[in-house]
């Protein structure tokens, strides 16, 4: 191994609170970072991952912030050197790219401007010497056409390439070091396949290290050899990658990996409980209060102990969990029983026949008004009663505005929307109370969905009283009742939104749904904002409402893993048009479209007992076409001619579901072949 | 979820600290209320008797503040002359933050183009130079509290529906207005029960602050002599009628200036703490 460029030697960084105390974000951390090192740190929000990336370039600050232990940098202490030594270092020789780069990136400077700012105080280059080498940065980091995009603003970007561009410029001054603060949240699959390709190459050329900050195990499990699992500040297991997947010791990695929903099995992820204790302190363990292994023994903090030589985890029963382990792996149950229909009815629900929608300046605003562009096209969904369609696709597919159209807040174009076989009204206000009630929407982010200044009490009463006429006295043990459903108690009531955790709101916000009795839910992007074990917890809720009381979801997700685990049907939505729409279960394990085959590819998922290297797919975000197919500038088997002029016809796959694409089945299953080969046979770039 | 789990640090709102300025202002803020409610009881002397001996005192035992040019007691004018101005300006305040209010909320609720029409007339009127406007109201509708109150109003709420549109811009598009009308409730409910609540704590700072804008502006109409009709006390009047022997016998002009500066300095003081308790970002004043 080689000598350790940077060295975190027990760093405690504590916050002051409100309590005139100090909590504790990170404690005792020691970890070293080699030349060309790829380190993961992973865990849930508030387990003080970035907090620690940003004590690697000694960006600490705040009035009454206590640093203990040392950062050290080729041997000298980081938090010791003045501030234009650090200002050197940061750059030249560890740069971070920070969370959200959009937001990080200056908007009133040029990609350039920002760029050759750094050129400039790293290198001393400037002039055309700096433009020649932004563009050459760019085009390192694959932009398309680095020239223009050098020269716009960050908001003219798009958020892969505003990714790209903070890279870019993390890179710039050459660094030894580069930190990455959740480089992918928020991108697209695919995008986010193409940027992790990318650092992958970029680690392996340069022998540059990288620290990699994410709560998503599926992206260290595929970008780095070596992974810190953090729990409430502390370091709970570190190990090679493939020693961690493949053994994890520790309950929390154990019932991180288990809360991940797999893409190849339509398993309903394990969900863990109760949420992370940033103020835990040192006396014991931190993770006992939510540990299934807890003993008094646990009053204690366990050390981290070696495993093996590269393989450490803190905790003292790591034998027996391992051993317990095993033995759970052989009583696997089948988790799909939620999946299976109990009835099929021949009626559905909820339809969609031929929707088409757009978004268009008001009339009023005649000045600036252009012709409608088509968002959604042509889109035919039915939902049954019990079951789950989810709608799957990236950013601007459309999916949303589906959602709208379905609820009424936003007028179609063309077709309608069928509950039950009556056509609804397209605007909502114009729908019977009834109807309205029928059918209920869950938002993306409930922190903009709950009214920051009603109590829970408040929310919950609401639609009981709209629907039901129900008094605040008679709807109190209507809302108790849904509340310890979403398992939470009566102390919640008295509660305002921001006196929540995120998954607790959500769990009102669906709450406040359930309590309208609705026969369809639409449920749009719930989890995605949500850790993965809360997440998983808030799965298990939805398919145990809808075995209950026999609702339908119309579910729309970007998360693939997500769709396996709980919907029986799906839309594949690619620009507004449906690819592929079919039972789950057929469209999965036999795509036929290329632009399902693509996001599934994409899809980075938690190796479970068979550790595959990763699978890199360069995909990368172009531009929808108009007219014919819209998928022919980014499919890698469009035909020139026809897919350009014609639009693809309706096909019928073999196992049942129906899909859009010129090419015939046997050309399709033999470039599917041709994408998932195993492992073993496909060759590392 | 476990019970122990720490709720994320709230501050509640009713355990702010006040700061010493704050505390400063309250208490004059307070003193000034005092004066003005017991005038009658407090006031040693009418403030229209008349005493044409005594003309011109300086402060002494028997006239704590001095007499004007009609030997009128000058401590107890600035008491009555207080009613005038809080009368005037809380009603002015309230009036114009009650309509801004509602107007901003409306129209941020309703949008597309009457809010877009509205907003362009409340530009138009806060283009005009609020001094001008004034006097123009008054010399058309002549002088008198309810005419000056008006045209307080009017000078005043168009920026108080901008502030409150902009507000209320942040929670219109926000899902719980969509939630809102996906129930089918009515729009008074929404801008009522939904909205207003959200935008409460703005209409507070607005109304402090305006306040102390409208006793500024009051007592500058009545020095300009377009306010309250002469007999009456009022600080603005107070100091114009003592204009000429400013050099002479200051007090009549001292005194009133005092009663201004002070009530306006404690309700930007009350107003920027109403603002730090809520945590409204005001930025910079106009």
């Amino acid at each position: 191994m080689n000598k350790s460029l940077l060295t975190v030697d027990n760093l405690t960084i504590g916050f002051p609170n409100t309590h005139q105390t100090l909590t504790h974000v990170v404690r005792n951390v020691s970890m070293q970072v080699q030349a060309g090192a790829r380190i993961g740190i992973v865990g849930e929000s508030g387990c003080g991952k970035s907090t620690l990336a940003q004590a690697l370039l000694g960006a600490i600050r705040g009035s009454g912030v206590r640093v203990d232990g040392t950062v050290t940098y080729a041997g000298e202490s980081i938090f010791a050197l003045p501030a234009d030594r650090l200002q050197r270092l940061r750059g030249a020789e560890i740069a971070l790219v920070p969370q959200n780069a959009g937001q990080s990136l200056a908007p009133h400077h040029t990609v350039f401007q920002q760029i050759a700012e750094v050129l400039d105080i790293h290198l001393r280059v400037r002039g055309d010497e700096a433009w020649r080498r932004t563009v050459a940065l760019l085009t390192e980091m694959r932009v398309h056409n680095p020239e223009h995009v050098a020269r716009r603003y960050p908001h003219q970007l798009s958020g892969g390439q505003q990714q790209r561009v903070a890279l870019a410029m993390a890179l710039a001054g050459q660094p030894k070091v580069l930190v990455l603060d959740e480089p992918t949240t928020g991108l697209d699959v695919t995008t986010q396949a193409a940027l992790l390709a990318l650092l992958n190459d970029l680690t392996h050329d340069a022998r540059m290290a990288m620290v990699l900050v994410s709560h998503d195990l599926g992206i260290i499990a595929h970008t780095c050899q070596h992974i810190v699992v953090m729990y409430a500040g502390e370091i709970v297991e570190t190990g090679h990658t493939e020693q961690v997947f493949r053994q994890p010791h520790h309950p929390y990695t154990q019932g991180l990996i288990a809360a991940m929903p797999q893409i190849t099995t339509a398993r309903l992820p394990h969900a863990m409980p109760g949420q992370v204790w940033s103020g835990a302190s040192s006396q014991q363990c931190a993770f006992r209060e939510r540990c299934a292994w807890a003993q008094p023994m646990c009053a204690t903090a366990p050390v981290l102990e070696f495993v093996e030589t590269t393989h450490a985890v803190r905790c003292h029963r790591w034998q027996d969990v391992l051993t317990a382990r095993a033995e759970c792996d052989q009583a696997e149950e089948s988790h799909q029983a939620h999946l299976t229909p109990k009835q099929d009815d021949a009626i559905p629900v909820l339809e969609l026949r031929q929707v088409s929608a757009s978004y268009q300046q008001p009339a009023w605003r005649w000045w600036v008004r252009t012709p409608a562009k088509l968002v959604v096209t042509q889109v035919d969904i039915a939902v049954h009663r019990g079951q789950t369609c989810a709608v799957v696709g990236e950013s601007g597919s459309g999916k949303s505005t589906l959602a709208r159209v379905v609820t009424g807040l936003h007028q179609p174009l063309h077709g309608g929307v069928y509950l039950a076989q009556d056509l609804l009204s397209t605007e909502v206000s114009r729908r019977h109370q009834a109807e309205r009630r029928r059918i209920q929407l869950v938002f993306q982010n409930p922190d903009l969905s709950l009214n920051p200044q009603h109590t829970v009490s408040e929310i919950l009463y609401r639609p009981q009283a709209v629907f039901f006429g129900r008094t605040r006295a008679e709807a109190h043990p209507h809302t108790v009742a849904m509340l310890q459903h979403m398992r939470l108690d009566e102390s919640y009531l008295a509660r305002l939104p921001r006196q929540l955790s995120g998954g607790e709101k959500q769990r009102v916000a669906i709450a406040r749904a359930f309590l309208a009795d609705p026969e369809v839910v639409v449920c749009d992007e719930v989890v995605s904002a949500l850790d993965v074990s809360v997440q998983a917890a808030l799965l298990r809720l939805l398919v145990e409402i809808q075995q209950l009381r026999g609702t339908a979801y119309l579910f729309i997700s970007h998360d693939l893993a997500v769709v396996r685990a709980i919907a029986h049907t799906v839309v594949v939505l690619f620009a507004g048009q449906v690819c592929e729409q079919g039972p789950t279960e057929s469209v999965f394990a036999r795509p036929s479209h290329p632009y399902t085959m693509m996001l599934l590819s994409a899809v980075l998922t938690v190796p479970q007992r068979d550790f595959q290297s990763p699978l890199v797919h360069h995909l990368d975000a172009g531009a929808v076409s108009a007219g014919g197919c819209p998928l022919r500038q980014r499919c890698p088997i469009a035909l020139p001619q026809k897919c350009a002029d014609v639009e693809p016809p309706w096909q019928q796959s073999a196992e049942g579901h129906v899909f859009r694409c010129h090419h015939s089945p046997q050309v399709l299953a033999e470039y599917r072949n041709q994408l998932f080969l195993p492992a073993t046979e496909r060759s590392m770039p | 979820m476990q019970a122990d789990t720490p709720l994320r640090a709230t501050y509640p709102k009713w355990k702010h600290r006040f700061s010493l300025s704050a505390w400063a202002g309250i208490v004059l803020l307070l003193l000034h209320l005092l004066m003005a409610l017991c005038a009658p009881w407090l006031a040693p002397y009418s403030p229209t008797a008349i005493d044409p001996d005594g003309a011109y005192q300086s402060p002494s035992f028997t006239h704590v503040f001095g007499t004007d040019r009609y030997g009128r007691d000058i401590f107890s004018r600035v008491m009555y002359g207080g009613q005038v101005a809080l009368v005037i300006s809380v009603i002015s305040a309230v009036l114009s933050v009650l309509i801004g209010g509602a107007l901003g909320i409306g129209v941020a609720f309703v949008g597309g183009f009457i809010d877009e029409t509205i907003m362009r007339v409340i530009d138009a009127m806060i283009s005009i130079p609020s001094i001008l406007l004034l006097l123009v109201i008054v010399t058309g509708l002549g002088t008198g509290t309810a005419v000056i109150i008006f045209a307080m109003v009017l000078s005043y709420m168009p920026g108080v529906v901008r502030v409150i549109r902009a507000t209320a811009l942040e929670y219109v598009p926000r899902d719980f207005v969509l939630a809102a009308r996906m129930r089918g409730e009515r729009a008074r409910h929404i801008v009522w029960v939904e909205l207003w609540p959200n935008v409460l704590e703005v209409v507070l700072v607005e109304f402090a602050m305006r306040a102390s804008w409208i006793v500024l502006a009051v007592s500058g109409l009545s020095f300009l002599g377009f306010g309250v009709n002469p007999p009456t006390p009022d600080w603005g009047l107070m100091v114009n009628e003592n204009r000429a022997v400013l050099v002479l016998s200051p007090w009549g002009t001292i005194f009133p200036m005092i009663a201004v500066a002070t009530l306006v300095v404690s309700l930007n003081v009350v107003s920027d703490e109403i603002a730090r308790m809520f945590g409204v970002d005001r930025g910079v004043r106009r």
